[in-house]
């Protein structure tokens, strides 16, 4: 698929209708989704065949983008059960399978091996101070092979020395 | 929810130790074909916890998979092998019913394919 296809099937989606501020709800644009995703996948092979799991998937922009660029398996898990009926339709008009799970993400251990890569583009921890690293301890924990977050410009050195010295991270690279 | 996710999920209420594999009560199960890819069926099987799939399927209405998990030859050898264990992990979906936790009997609901999760403000 094609950068400017995967874009252009990305700006059809339903977005978030009430955005809940407190969640630090807003959608992650197609242009920014549809460059990551296909970075994730041409310069890294982290997508294709691969097991994808999307933090805070919210209306499901980023697990519609792994999907579409032919992830093995794609789960999306989110708290708000708004957001994912968003996403679950989202999901059946583009015709891609994509498993959601409700739940809140820093309190659940996912067991095993199973994912390779996870992509997200979690709350930055402007209404929930630490938001942003708790998503970011819990990614790299379940991801075996990549995780692909986006941050804050002004937290990027902060972000790389975490991963590095907390996180168990074997190389941080701002893309 | 398929038996990919099904296979990483536990339940995490405070003091469980014991909350791994979920029991599943299948309300309403569906099954949607997917495009059978061998390479990634191999790959996935040494990272299953095959117990846990095993008793999922089962759950779930399908019964073909072996009891033990066999030697990993059956990967190369045996392709209808490799078609059972697609069949399970990527075409079996779980739209209504429940998972429970082994050790509490805490029921976590299944809606429109979807495991909630979430805790209690007492079980955090």
């Amino acid at each position: 698929m094609k950068l400017k296809q995967l874009e252009g099937l990305l700006g059809d989606l339903e977005q978030f209708s009430n955005p809940k501020v407190e969640l630090e709800q807003y959608p992650t644009g197609p242009h920014i989704a549809s460059r990551m995703l296909f970075t994730a996948e041409n310069s890294y092979g982290d997508i294709t065949d691969k097991v994808v799991a999307d933090f805070g998937c919210g209306c499901g922009t980023l697990s519609v983008a792994a999907a579409l660029l032919d992830a093995a398996s794609v789960i999306g898990f989110d708290i708000d059960p708004q957001s994912l009926e968003t996403a679950t339709l989202n999901a059946e008009e583009l015709e891609v399978e994509i498993d959601f799970v409700q739940c809140d993400i820093t309190k659940l251990e996912l067991k095993g091996q199973i994912v390779d890569t996870v992509v997200m583009n979690p709350p930055f921890g402007t209404r929930k101070k630490g938001a942003d690293m708790e998503f970011l301890s819990a990614a790299m924990k379940v991801a075996s092979q990549a995780v692909y977050s986006l941050h804050k410009t002004s937290t990027r050195e902060h972000i790389k020395r975490a991963a590095l010295r907390d996180f168990n991270a074997k190389s941080a690279q701002v893309l | 929810m398929r038996l990919i996710t099904h296979n990483m999920l536990s339940c995490n209420i405070k003091g469980v130790t014991n909350g791994f594999p979920l029991r599943i009560e299948a309300g309403n199960v569906i099954k949607k074909e997917v495009d059978f890819n061998p390479d990634f069926i191999r790959h996935m099987f040494a990272k299953l916890e095959w117990k846990a799939l095993v008793e999922g399927a089962r759950s779930m209405g399908y019964a073909e998979l072996p009891e033990d998990s066999p030697d990993a030859a059956v990967l190369e050898s045996d392709e209808s092998f490799l078609k059972k264990l697609h069949h399970a992990l990527l075409e079996l979906h779980l739209e209504e019913g429940a998972l429970v936790c082994p050790e509490t009997g805490r029921k976590f609901p299944v809606n429109k394919g979807i495991p909630n999760m979430l805790l209690h403000e007492d079980e955090v």
